[in-house]
């Protein structure tokens, strides 16, 4: 089973696990995916890649604490294993040498357009980095943009920390120049990459999002995760996750997201009312404050 | 006919050493039923069904068996099981043996004994099927493969000496278990590589607990692993390692089970409204994440009070039949043909009607209709007339123009079979498919345009049952073997 090496949080509710998995990590791609179990009686909860230390066989996995799957695997400790950890799943972001790409990552979305950056350099890119989070505590992962990128623009909705509003306003700012970005990667909530995609379109600059629907298998036998994309319905676990942002349905991408609120609002009440619940006070206070 | 032609077509006459009934007396015994859960009890948990036979029920049915010497019932088996060998041994109530007799060619009896079509394949092939009812040879299988394993007489056959060759499986569903459990006991070394948590492949995610409770998937892939057979759950092939690395991993021969793949659609409007599933992604909510077990499991599964499930094959009937226990007040099988052209088992039909199942025939959803949140809240129909037959030599439906009504409903399950999944044909190269992205094999040995690559079960021949699964998976084993003695060199 594959087994966790450390587990912290990097800012309030976001929080990085490395998993030792390195069969999944000498094969693993930017943009690709992993599905993970906690337990036995977990969900199967598809995750980015957002980092894979080939040396060591490390798959880095970023996630916000958002319900109760996300809120369990902050209770696992160093040293303790997973109950699965499947993949790589989907396909690799397309990466070519354009001159000039842009990365643009929004809340947690910042962890997975990191290997990506980095795949981006090395085919030879300049690499133009826009990352951006409410506030200056959930901006994490600066110091691995700055090292990749050639240009690195963090932002704030507070202005907290480095520009003050969102990514996108920096993203029409240099457009607006005439910045010769050629291609851009955007991940973040899709209201996020919904608001890129509607901005580039008039640029014609190329814009490719990654989606994050609710899937099980992640290998095409479910269909849970199908998306549309134009006229078309797509599988994001087989075809995606990666699609053209200027085709993408976002508001049924959004809708389907919300298909199980009330379980999963259910479920995070039984489990903090668990007496063996092993959540931290944080955590707890931040889980659905309304059902205690 | 009379009882004496039937006597001498089935070869002697009086009794055999083991049967205590005169053969002419043997036809008056009545087929024995399977008790089972009342429909009203049962549609309110998941146990299984049947209860299956007790070994006086067992004795009784058994005694019904005319040994013909010609056994046509063996020839009705895609895996020719000794059928009328395993039913004297439960005579002799030496029931483990008869679980071993079966076993000689069908490696897996407590789960052939309930999902098999029996009524088409060995039953219907049964003497007494022209004047009587058939032995009831399914109930009998299950009976002893359950009466080996709950007494813990599973013995582990002798395995013959390695051979030093390696075959990887990938998929561990009816016709990968059974490569496996065939190529072990040959000496060679097997590894199974599967995508999910769980081996079992259909077994453990479409078919569901009411009919297959999945202690018994499990208990018979511990017996492979306790053949030495090795599994790789999480390992999904095609993405961790393509076909070709498996061989420079040191396979010697590759055999892929993958099954169905990727669900179809209808492609009409609404179709990816909130509430409206694959059968896939029901079945497996329900049977592989134990959705239906809400506060022990985590995954959750949507429970309609009216909902349709599209199709009218052995999947919808296990996905209307879940439906009906997560609360359903209404589960619907909407189906375009009549009942007479349903894919469905009879006995599966019987169940679901049982347990207050309505069946719409004739009828087609054209439009689904979604409320302010994007949730399905009801489903345009037409209706259909028969017309001519088509290529299925099924009688085509033909809508009726202005039949269009609306119906409903609040979840939707969309069971109109499968197409073949991309991941293993997109990364490998020379392997050939069909039009449909099956892949190609040769019917007798079941090797692919790949030298030393098999393929089996539903990746071969589309949505299928499990025996026929198995059955192919048995000749691709025969196949695999011979190769990797006559070809490969150690």
């Amino acid at each position: 089973m594959p087994k966790v090496v450390d587990n912290r949080e990097l800012g309030p509710m976001i929080w990085k696990m490395r998993v030792e998995v390195p069969r999944l990590v000498a094969k693993a791609k930017a943009g690709q995916f992993v599905i993970l179990r906690v337990n036995e009686e977990g969900e199967r909860v598809p995750m980015s890649i957002a980092g894979l230390d080939r040396e060591h066989g490390l798959l880095t996995i970023i996630y916000q604490v958002v319900g109760k799957t996300s809120a369990l695997m902050t209770t696992v400790q160093a040293g303790q294993e997973l109950a699965d950890c499947v993949g790589p799943l989907g396909i690799a972001s397309h990466t070519d040498n354009w001159g000039t790409a842009c990365v643009v990552g929004g809340g947690i979305g910042i962890a997975p357009v990191y290997p990506i950056a980095q795949a981006f350099k090395e085919a030879g890119n300049k690499v133009v980095t826009i990352i951006g989070a409410r506030t200056k505590n959930l901006l994490f992962y600066e110091e691995e943009h700055m090292a990749v990128a050639d240009e690195f623009y963090p932002c704030t909705d507070d202005g907290s920390h480095g520009h003050h509003g969102f990514v996108s306003d920096v993203l029409k700012k240099l457009l607006d120049n005439g910045a010769p970005i050629k291609h851009i990667m955007a991940i973040g909530p899709v209201p996020m990459m919904k608001v890129v995609a509607n901005l580039t379109k008039p640029y014609g600059v190329s814009t490719w999002v990654s989606l994050n629907p609710l899937m099980i298998d992640g290998t095409g036998m479910c269909g849970g995760c199908r998306v549309k994309i134009g006229e078309e319905t797509k599988f994001a676990c087989v075809d995606g996750p990666d699609f053209d942002g200027h085709l993408v349905d976002f508001g049924l991408l959004t809708s389907r997201l919300t298909a199980y609120r009330e379980q999963e609002r259910k479920s995070m009440k039984r489990l903090l009312e668990d007496p063996n619940c092993r959540l931290t006070k944080s955590v707890q206070a931040f889980a659905y404050p309304d059902e205690k | 006919m009379s009882d004496e032609e039937t006597a001498v077509e089935t070869g002697e006459s009086g009794t055999s050493s083991t049967n205590q009934l005169a053969k002419k007396d043997r036809m008056k015994v009545p087929r024995q039923k399977m008790p089972e859960q009342l429909p009203e009890v049962r549609v309110t948990n998941f146990k299984e069904v049947p209860f299956g036979f007790d070994e006086e029920l067992a004795l009784k049915e058994a005694m019904r068996c005319l040994e013909c010497p010609k056994a046509p019932c063996i020839k009705g088996c895609p895996v020719e099981v000794d059928i009328p060998g395993f039913i004297r041994l439960i005579l002799d109530k030496d029931y483990a043996a008869a679980a071993r007799k079966i076993k000689e060619t069908n490696s897996l009896p407590a789960v052939c004994g309930r999902v098999c079509p029996q009524e088409e394949q060995c039953e219907i092939a049964c003497v007494l099927h022209k004047k009587f009812t058939p032995v009831a040879i399914g109930h009998l299988e299950r009976f002893v493969a359950d009466y080996e394993r709950e007494n813990n007489l599973v013995q582990l056959p002798t395995k013959k000496p390695p051979t030093g060759r390696r075959v990887a499986v990938v998929g561990a569903g009816p016709a990968g278990l059974t490569v496996a459990g065939d190529l072990i006991l040959l000496g060679h070394d097997v590894t199974i590589f599967e995508a999910l948590h769980k081996p079992g492949g259909v077994l453990v995610y479409g078919i569901p607990e009411f009919r297959l409770p999945k202690a018994i998937v499990k208990s018979e892939c511990d017996y492979l692993a306790d053949l030495g057979v090795k599994f790789q759950n999480s390992t999904v092939i095609g993405k961790m390692d393509t076909i070709d690395e498996l061989f420079e991993m040191g396979f010697d021969s590759v055999f892929i089970g993958t099954g169905a793949g990727l669900p179809n659609f209808m492609g009409i409007p609404g179709e990816n409204l909130i509430g409206i599933y694959s059968a896939n992604e029901y079945l497996t909510r329900a049977n592989l994440m134990r959705g239906f077990d809400e506060g022990n499991f985590d995954t959750p599964i949507i429970r309609g009070r009216n909902v349709a499930v599209l199709g009218g094959g052995n999947t919808a009937m296990d996905a209307v039949r879940i439906a009906r226990r997560l609360g359903a007040d209404n589960a619907y099988i909407v189906y375009r043909r009549s009942e007479a052209e349903m894919p469905a088992r009879k006995e599966e039909i019987h169940h679901a009607l049982e347990e207050g199942v309505q069946f719409h025939m004739l009828t087609a959803p054209i439009n689904f209709i979604g409320d302010e949140q994007n949730r399905v809240k009801a489903m345009e129909c037409i209706t259909m007339d028969l017309g001519e037959p088509d290529a299925s030599g099924r009688r085509r439906p033909v809508p009726k123009e202005g039949s269009n009504f609306i119906m409903e409903i609040d979840l939707v399950v969309v069971a109109i079979g499968n197409g073949s999944n991309p991941l293993i044909p997109r990364t490998t190269p020379g392997l050939e498919t069909n039009r449909w992205q099956n892949i190609v094999v040769n019917q007798e040995t079941m090797q692919t345009s790949r030298k030393g690559v098999y393929a089996g079960g539903d990746i071969v021949t589309g949505g299928a049952t499990v025996i026929l699964a198995a059955g192919a998976g048995k000749k691709a084993a025969r196949a695999m073997h011979k190769y990797m003695m006559e070809e490969v060199q150690k």
